[in-house]
């Protein structure tokens, strides 16, 4: 910390990092490192591909809500009010 | 079926507006807002009472407080928020009903220390040149493309492990990564600041891309047969 200089980030401090720099609220001096860092680490640019696919695969989950006759049951009830 | 309205547009329309439409009985309104938001508020239900049966009813009570309490919203609040507070308070009551002791110091960090990957999986600190580097490093995943049995099972696999994350990560990844609302819109619903709501997601995220991974790297089925 004392060094100015650019530390080297290390892989396992690179996983607990990746969200924030996913996030973009990485600090520009950290993301700077983040991305130093991948460009010679196969191993954790494979491991942010993966967490990029996690992801995407996340985005395609189907989301349950509520069945047509719940909502048909809600929209007369707004009605009923409006009346 | 021609009056209902694009949830996105409605998201984007202000609120003050929404509220101006829903008060003059516009139920092209309450239709978009009831599509926009029913799953979401639906997602939250469930980690209050657990059985997806009670879940729906709560969320429909939601809205019918909605219907009945327009009058007296305030827009103190963006109208997401405020869902938020009437279907918590409605789904707390139902919880403590069933006798659910439910400990609701809700959407909290535990505090305790979570790594993202094994860290046997990285080399010693003290290793003389590569200090907490890989040992064991990822590697690629194969998957099947869109569409294809192996593609549906790799979601399947994926949807469990999210209903396995502890709630408060679930709630955070699932409003994020599934429903796809910004990180602003989570911690105003949740009640949660920004810092952690980001070490929920991350934990989270952290989690499912370990179990994807496991899944990717053992290429048995779990049941494997005898044959």
């Amino acid at each position: 910390m004392t060094d100015d200089t650019m530390t080297d980030l290390a892989c396992k401090e690179l996983v607990e990092i990746i969200t924030d720099y996913l996030e973009g609220t990485l600090p520009e001096r950290d993301r700077a490192r983040f991305d130093e860092h991948i460009l010679t680490c196969p191993p954790c640019r494979e491991y942010v591909q993966e967490m990029r696919t996690t992801l995407r695969l996340t985005g395609r989950l189907t989301v349950e809500s509520i069945s047509p006759a719940s909502r048909d049951e809600l929209l007369q009830a707004f009605r009923r009010m409006k009346a | 079926m021609g009056s209902v309205l694009n949830p996105q547009t409605l998201v984007r329309d202000s609120d003050a507006d929404l509220i101006d439409r829903l008060r003059t009985g516009d139920e092209a309104a309450f239709a978009g807002l009831i599509d926009a938001y029913s799953a979401p508020l639906l997602r939250l239900a469930v980690a209050f009472v657990q059985s997806p049966a009670v879940a729906e009813e709560v969320v429909q009570e939601t809205w019918m407080a909605v219907v009945t309490g327009i009058g007296r919203f305030e827009g103190r609040s963006s109208v997401k928020t405020w869902l938020f507070k009437i279907l918590t308070n409605i789904a707390k009551t139902r919880a403590q009903r069933e006798r659910r002791t439910i400990p609701f110091s809700a959407f909290d960090v535990d505090s305790g220390d979570e790594p993202a990957v094994d860290p046997e999986r990285f080399l010693p600190a003290s290793h003389p040149q590569w200090p907490n580097h890989w040992a064991a490093a990822p590697q690629p995943w194969s998957m099947g493309p869109e569409g294809t049995a192996l593609d549906r099972e790799t979601l399947a696999v994926l949807r469990r492990a999210l209903e396995d994350l502890p709630r408060a990560q679930q709630l955070v990844v699932a409003l994020r990564d599934v429903h796809g609302w910004p990180a602003v819109d989570v911690c105003a619903a949740l009640d949660l600041s920004e810092a952690n709501q980001r070490v929920l997601l991350h934990r989270g995220r952290s989690r499912l891309r370990t179990v994807l991974e496991r899944y990717f790297s053992d290429p048995e089925p779990e049941e494997a047969s005898c044959a």
